[in-house]
């Protein structure tokens, strides 16, 4: 059984004037501690398959299986729940809460799992710690550069010991020289035995992952086995 | 389900939320603050002015009647003007005749008379009576004496003064023993009675401001041409009905009233006190309801604008915790919590602006703040936090993930 299961998913925003296909026709499965990267041009549906991966919107038709489970079944909490528990997410401009304290930001979906304080301030301790930001525990995002507030990122993502990470273009908004150490989480999580999808436009990005999967106008053009994926130290 | 962790991370949210914008929060909280402040201090000057009545009732004492020219309260004050006035000689005579009191006492009084200590003065009523009034008053002086019965007949030049009066003449010395002046004659201080308060400006029942003299020295000084007040109390066991008729027959016959005619005199009692008060009161109690309404109104739509305009603002956040595995629960909770919040702050800077005030009520009319009334306030000030939030946090909470995170 894989990780996820898609089958002619299709995902329509209904514009008044005109339907938007953003999806239409997915169908894909991906395994268990793969490394995939999703590229593709502009609107070409990424960010609207990584949001139906992550179980943040629901496809117009087709079907999804998460773990074997119909997502399409589950009600509000369930889908919560799935997002708290076994998925990670990055985004592209890292969403942290601006008021609050980079430990406190890494807190945020252990308190929404219900630890107890205690425990949860382990968790994000070790997360931040993971992510090489053992000494920037109580600085909030504004004291902090892009490559670190993506790193508290990481480790919000990593804090609930999710199955699954997924990243919208992760390393959009840093250089190169930053968005190198982010990819070099990355590797080092899917070494770990981390599932990890992520999205990008870069092509020496992408040649981190050991699966690359092209879409254009809502429909998956080629999906290919990366023969010789690139180590973050080759990179560098 | 909601869980602690639930409460205390919304609490967290909420003080962070309004510690950012504080200007912001403490102006929209500006309608609770005036709610709370009405309240509070409506519920202290009722307060007051039922430890005044009280005082009042009992400084009138129960069970006594006060036979006069003129009715206190209703009657027809036009009839009583062409009445025959109630002389000291009726009160002896009633004295005598009527076996079922325990004390009649005669009370004249003359009003606005100024009271002389060094450079200090003041102005008050004074009242000659005989040593009896102690009875019928029910109040012994808080230092000092009332004047005895050597005192009286002599008609020594002896006062009690009122709790006021002495405060302002003396301030911080001991008035007993001092001699002050009344209306230019020398009166030595022999007693001091504690303070009453004011009940509604019906100063002529408060002894603060008054001095008490004998009968006989106020008549030599003041003259003998005024009406009086005969204090009756009745005994205690009496069938109240039967004495009251008695008292009020012998009264008549005193005065010559023909059977058939109505009285030619006023029968009072403390009652019209409790009616004055009630009435007052209800007063009081329905315009402070309807400000009181009228700003916790304003003061809702406040919050309820102020919480829209944060849910709008932070629609990013509210993606992100989505994402993060935030069911609506908890975020309609955060927004709740939020606006409850705001509005408890609202409630306890009213609380702190009108503590201040009831103590200058208390100057006035001596009063307390009610504990209670600071509870129903904050349970006030929550429960509009929780009514006029519950929209905007409902908003926040069905919000659609992906919208809420593509919102800039
Ligand atoms: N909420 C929405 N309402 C209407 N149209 C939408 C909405 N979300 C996405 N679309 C449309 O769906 C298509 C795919 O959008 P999507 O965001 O998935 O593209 P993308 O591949 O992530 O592009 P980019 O690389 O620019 O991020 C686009 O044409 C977009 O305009
Ligand atoms: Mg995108």
């Amino acid at each position: 059984m894989p990780l996820i299961h898609i089958k002619d998913v299709v995902k329509t925003y209904d514009m008044g004037a005109e339907l938007v296909h953003a999806l239409s026709g997915v169908s894909l499965d991906i395994e268990e501690n793969e490394y995939v990267a999703i590229m593709g041009p502009s609107g070409s549906g990424k960010s609207t398959l990584m949001n139906v991966i992550g179980c943040l919107d629901t496809p117009t038709s087709g079907l999804y299986q998460f773990e074997g489970q119909n997502v399409g079944d589950l009600d509000d909490n369930e889908l919560a729940e799935i997002r708290n528990r076994k998925i990670g997410f990055v985004f592209q401009t890292f969403n942290l809460l601006p008021r609050s304290t980079a430990l406190h930001n890494v807190e945020l979906p252990l308190i929404y799992a219900g630890m107890s304080s205690h425990r949860r301030r382990e968790r994000a301790e070790e997360a931040l710690t993971a992510v090489g930001l053992g000494d920037r525990m109580t600085h909030k995002p504004n004291e902090l550069s892009g490559g670190q507030r993506q790193r508290v990122a990481v480790a919000r993502a990593l804090a609930n010991n999710p199955s699954i990470i997924l990243a919208d273009e992760p390393t959009g908004n840093l250089d190169s020289k930053t968005g190198v150490e982010i990819m070099q989480l990355f590797s080092d999580l899917h070494t770990q035995g981390n599932t990890i999808i992520l999205v990008t436009h870069e092509e020496d990005i992408a040649a981190h992952a050991h699966r690359v999967l092209r879409l254009f106008d809502g429909k998956i053009a080629s999906d290919e086995k990366v023969e010789s994926p690139l180590k973050y130290a080759q990179s560098v | 389900m909601l869980s602690l962790h639930d409460y205390s991370e919304g609490v967290k949210i909420a003080l962070t939320a309004i510690r950012a914008n504080k200007m912001r929060s403490v102006l929209t909280t500006l309608g609770i603050v005036i709610g709370v402040v009405v309240v509070t201090l409506m519920a202290t000057v009722i307060e007051g002015l039922g430890t005044a009545l009280d005082k009042s009732i009992s400084s009138l004492g129960t069970d006594v009647y006060y036979l006069s020219k003129w009715d206190w309260f209703g009657g027809e004050w036009w009839k009583a003007r062409n009445r025959k006035d109630v002389t000291v000689e009726e009160a002896e005579e009633l004295r005598e005749r009527f076996q079922l009191a325990e004390a009649v006492v005669p009370v004249v009084s003359t009003w606005q008379r100024t009271f002389k200590y060094k450079n200090r003065s003041v102005k008050g009523n004074v009242n000659g009576t005989v040593p009896e009034y102690e009875i019928t008053s029910g109040v012994v002086p808080e230092e000092g004496r009332f004047f005895n019965h050597y005192e009286s007949n002599a008609g020594r030049p002896v006062c009690i003064i009122g709790h006021d009066v002495a405060e302002n003449l003396f301030e911080r010395e001991d008035p007993i023993g001092k001699t002050i002046k009344i209306s230019g004659y020398s009166y030595r201080v022999i007693g001091v009675f504690e303070k009453e308060g004011d009940f509604l400006g019906t100063g002529m029942f408060s002894k603060d401001t008054q001095a008490f003299i004998p009968m006989e020295n106020f008549l030599k000084i003041f003259g003998t041409n005024r009406s009086i007040d005969i204090h009756v109390k009745m005994h205690e066991g009496l069938d109240k009905e039967d004495a009251k008729a008695e008292m009020i027959g012998t009264f008549r016959k005193i005065r010559g009233v023909p059977p058939g005619e109505e009285n030619d005199f006023g029968v009072n009692t403390q009652d019209f006190l409790k009616q004055v008060f009630d009435s007052v009161v209800s007063t009081i109690g329905v315009v402070g309801f309807l400000i009181t309404s009228l700003s916790l109104l304003v003061g809702g739509v406040g919050i309820m604008n102020i919480m829209f305009v944060s849910v709008k603002e932070r629609t990013k956040e509210i993606g992100t915790r989505k994402a993060l595995g935030a069911r609506r629960s908890s975020i309609l909770f955060q927004f709740l919590i939020e606006a409850a919040t705001i509005c408890v702050m609202g409630g306890l800077l009213g609380l702190a602006i009108s503590w201040p005030l009831s103590l200058i009520i208390d100057e006035v009319l001596p009063s307390q703040m009610p504990l209670w009334v600071v509870g129903l306030s904050l349970s006030i000030s929550i429960a509009v936090g929780l009514i006029s939030g519950i929209v905007p946090a409902f908003t926040a909470a069905k919000m659609n993930p992906v919208d809420a995170l593509r919102y800039e």
